[in-house]
């Protein structure tokens, strides 16, 4: 990779996707962030139960696999955090009565678990076709105990840092959709991490295009 | 008008693009021009957005839509669809139809049904219809029979024949005219086919073998280019399979 680049967008890890790689659900994707790596899939637009009915937009519910045991209370958090960040994206108006179901299984986690999850959920979305008002996708950063700030941190930098950022950002505006942070963090550092985050976010929505690009480059 | 659209046609999109309508100015007297929106884009103020990923494709002199490779279907009025009728309730059927609900079939639906004389539907059954009422608000409607009151080649399935599920793209260039895929595969066998736009097919040839064989190349053909398709083609012509 060029050096200038580096300047240019924050260094983030090697990533990598595939779409529409399972036959049951109506759209899939796995996304791969170094060795972080998370499988999706989408059913929907689909019956829903009465009790779970909305009459004027579609229930979206999304569920998170942890790689060994049950979920517990960590996979509720990111699932609320995925789940708003998909409702604000999608135009749920447009199938009312209906579920949408997002099931997100953990490959293998080396840090920035729940920017990967959010990137491979907007990849699944997208392979499903659900209409959307816009693109997101999620960047991990952390602040190291010297006070630099490391986007796509892997695990082992993440647990040597000082505090814990993630934002969802969306594809129009470059504005923060959802964000989820752990330890202390002074304004400056927040608003430097935004920055950060807007601007190597640019590079993932340039993926997203790319893939697509390739994927119906076939179908002409 | 359209020259957003223009340099963008046959090239992927994404959800959030946006294509903006250079609107004529009220003081020049230029004709506003019409501009007609299938699914995939939505009007958004002055402007038009993509909220579907797919191939944007035009049909001249102004229609615009996106082309995308779905695999769930959401009834559209007067689609032609394949259904598995569910139950019986009174007097209408509940059919599968690959939505998010079933639609309902009134057995008044059939060409000369009357109160006296119902058609002979079983659950269980395939029938080929189309959507009568297909909104995101409403209950989908199916109906097998035409705005005449015949059938034309709709209602219920008979004995034999296979039903299978392709996506919705492989549906949709399988119906276009002079389709080159329909060509090729019934230059093979002689079949009947009967396609339904929820991504059902069904398949009838002259002995199970021949079905068999004409199901697993239409489902390997969604992901070939024309050249690789022709070449699995010419092999099954010569017996390979």
């Amino acid at each position: 990779m060029d050096v200038n680049e580096h300047e240019v967008s924050p260094a983030t890890r090697e990533f990598g996707c595939e779409q529409n790689l399972l036959s049951r659900p109506d759209g899939s994707a796995t996304f791969i962030q170094g060795n972080t790596n998370v499988l999706a899939g989408v059913y929907g637009p689909a019956e829903v139960k009465v009790s779970k009915e909305i009459y004027d937009r579609a229930t979206l519910e999304v569920l998170i696999q942890p790689k060994i045991g049950l979920p517990g209370v960590r996979e509720r958090a990111r699932e609320q955090c995925v789940r708003e960040t998909c409702e604000a994206a999608l135009l749920s108006s447009l199938h009312p009565r209906s579920s949408l179901s997002l099931i997100l299984q953990e490959v293998h986690d080396d840090g920035s678990l729940l920017a990967c999850c959010l990137n491979a959920a907007c990849m699944a979305l997208m392979d499903a076709g659900l209409p959307m008002s816009c693109l997101f996708c999620g960047i991990t950063c952390v602040i190291s105990t010297e006070g630099q700030i490391i986007t796509d941190p892997t695990l082992q930098q993440e647990k040597e840092s000082r505090a814990q950022m993630t934002f969802a950002i969306d594809s129009i505006e470059k504005r923060v959709m959802m964000s989820s942070t752990k330890g202390s963090i002074s304004v400056q550092e927040l608003q430097e991490a935004i920055a950060l985050s807007q601007r190597a976010s640019e590079r993932i929505f340039q993926f997203y295009r790319d893939s697509v690009h390739r994927r119906y480059s076939k179908i002409q | 008008m359209f020259a957003s659209f223009k340099d963008k046609i046959g090239e992927a999109v994404l959800p959030g693009d946006v294509f903006t309508l250079e609107l004529p100015s009220p003081e020049n007297k230029a004709k506003a021009e019409k501009l007609i929106c299938g699914p995939g884009l939505r009007r958004d103020g002055d402007n038009v957005s993509v909220c579907k990923c797919g191939v944007l494709r035009h049909k001249p002199p102004n229609v615009f839509w996106i082309d995308s490779q779905q695999k769930r279907y959401v009834p559209v009025k007067g689609e032609a669809v394949i259904g598995i009728v569910t139950a019986k309730s009174g007097d209408i059927f509940k059919v599968d139809v690959g939505g998010s609900e079933l639609a309902s079939l009134s057995y008044l639906a059939f060409e000369g049904a009357t109160k006296r004389n119902r058609p002979n539907v079983q659950v269980g059954d395939l029938v080929f219809g189309q959507f009568l009422i297909a909104n995101k608000d409403m209950e989908p409607e199916l109906v097998c029979i035409d705005s005449c009151g015949r059938a034309n080649g709709m209602g219920v399935f008979g004995e034999g024949g296979l039903l299978f599920r392709v996506s919705l793209g492989l549906v949709r260039r399988l119906l276009v005219p002079q389709s080159e895929l329909l060509a090729e595969l019934s230059a093979l066998f002689p079949c009947e086919l009967v396609v339904g736009l929820n991504g059902r097919v069904w398949v009838k040839a002259a002995s199970t073998q021949h079905t068999l064989i004409l199901a697993n190349l239409l489902q390997s053909a969604e992901n070939m280019t024309a050249k690789q398709r022709q070449q699995l083609f010419r092999k099954v012509a010569d017996g390979a399979l």
